[in-house]
């Protein structure tokens, strides 16, 4: 179990998702938990609830996980996962308002230095407007 | 009743599938054009569903097919109206009266405003089922309920999108009915032509 706080990027492109993960991983390394999805459970471009919450497992840490996500029914779709995860997991699991790409890596690169999961989100909202 | 229920989602189902290119037409014009397909997905898999639905108690059956279009649809619909599902079912009692089932409704539509954040006025699914969950209280008739869904799917057409993809096309999305209202409405009228024929 990774004492870092996991990462989850979350786009309704796979390829988008897998290249914002690619970038993570060249620029963070592998320490820190990460895991992508993107595609509607049909394959074409969209989300999935059920993919999130995989996604989720596969990068969970007992520190809890940060989701990025691109645009309006992947943050729904990601909202959805998280309540359908275990009680004990919810509460430790957050979407963070900010650009996918830029907050995928600022988001990884504060958990690398092993913020808590608050500190992790508010790095990456520091990237969005207002 | 549960003959009912299985006539409900039979109906519904198939309507929805019917209209997915006309769904698809409208989210084209203001969205990202995938609310037909997704929603299609998501109605072919409740109705595969069928014969396992037609074994639960109503309440079960809305929370099972809830479910399903939470994980199938894809989009930000699936959660939403998978969200409306459940909590109907969930709010529904064993025997419901219409005052049971008004309530469950005004629930459910509680608990989309608070998964989509939103409210009425802002172009979406809402503006079709908050003034329909008025009427049910309020004991409107069948056909009353059916004039006011239609007529508020309409007044979506000049609203200006606050949600949703919609929204970022700022005024280029005047003019055009919310593809979400439009959906809502086909089930509307898809449960009215139900319990019309029934009563």
């Amino acid at each position: 179990m990774s004492d870092k706080v996991g990462i989850v990027i979350v786009s309704h492109s796979p390829d988008v998702a897998k290249g914002t993960a690619d970038m993570v991983r060249q620029m963070v390394g592998t320490e820190v938990p990460l895991a992508w999805t993107g595609g509607d459970p049909g394959g074409g471009l969209g989300t999935s609830v059920e993919k999130i919450m995989a996604a989720i497992d596969a990068a969970w840490s007992p520190k809890g996980v940060a989701i990025l996500v691109d645009l309006g029914g992947a943050e729904t779709n990601s909202e959805m996962a998280i309540e359908l995860m275990p009680e004990d997991r919810r509460d430790r699991i957050v979407v963070c308002n900010a650009p996918v790409v830029e907050g995928a890596v600022m988001a990884a690169t504060e958990a690398w230095g092993g913020a808590s999961l608050d500190e992790v989100r508010r790095t990456a909202e520091e990237l969005s407007p207002g | 009743m549960q003959d009912t229920m299985d006539r409900l989602f039979e109906t519904v189902t198939a309507r929805i599938i019917a209209a997915a290119e006309e769904l698809t037409a409208l989210d084209s014009a203001i969205g990202d054009g995938d609310h037909g397909s997704n929603m299609k997905r998501g109605m072919e898999a409740v109705a595969a569903d069928r014969a396992k639905l037609a074994a639960l108690a109503p309440g079960e059956a809305l929370k099972t097919a809830g479910m399903t279009l939470v994980m199938k649809v894809g989009g930000a619909s699936g959660p939403l109206y998978g969200t409306l599902f459940m909590t109907l079912g969930k709010e529904l009692g064993a025997a419901p009266d219409r005052a049971g089932v008004a309530r469950a409704f005004a629930a459910a539509i509680d608990a989309v405003k608070a998964r989509g954040k939103s409210e009425t006025g802002q172009k979406t699914m809402l503006d079709v089922l908050v003034p329909v969950s008025a009427a049910l209280s309020s004991g409107a008739s069948l056909a009353e309920i059916r004039e006011i869904a239609s007529k508020s799917a309409a007044a979506t057409v000049p609203m200006l999108a606050i949600r949703g993809r919609a929204s970022f096309l700022g005024e280029r999305s005047i003019g055009h009915m919310d593809p979400g209202a439009r959906s809502s409405v086909i089930m509307i009228e898809a449960v009215l032509d139900v319990l019309e024929t029934k009563a």
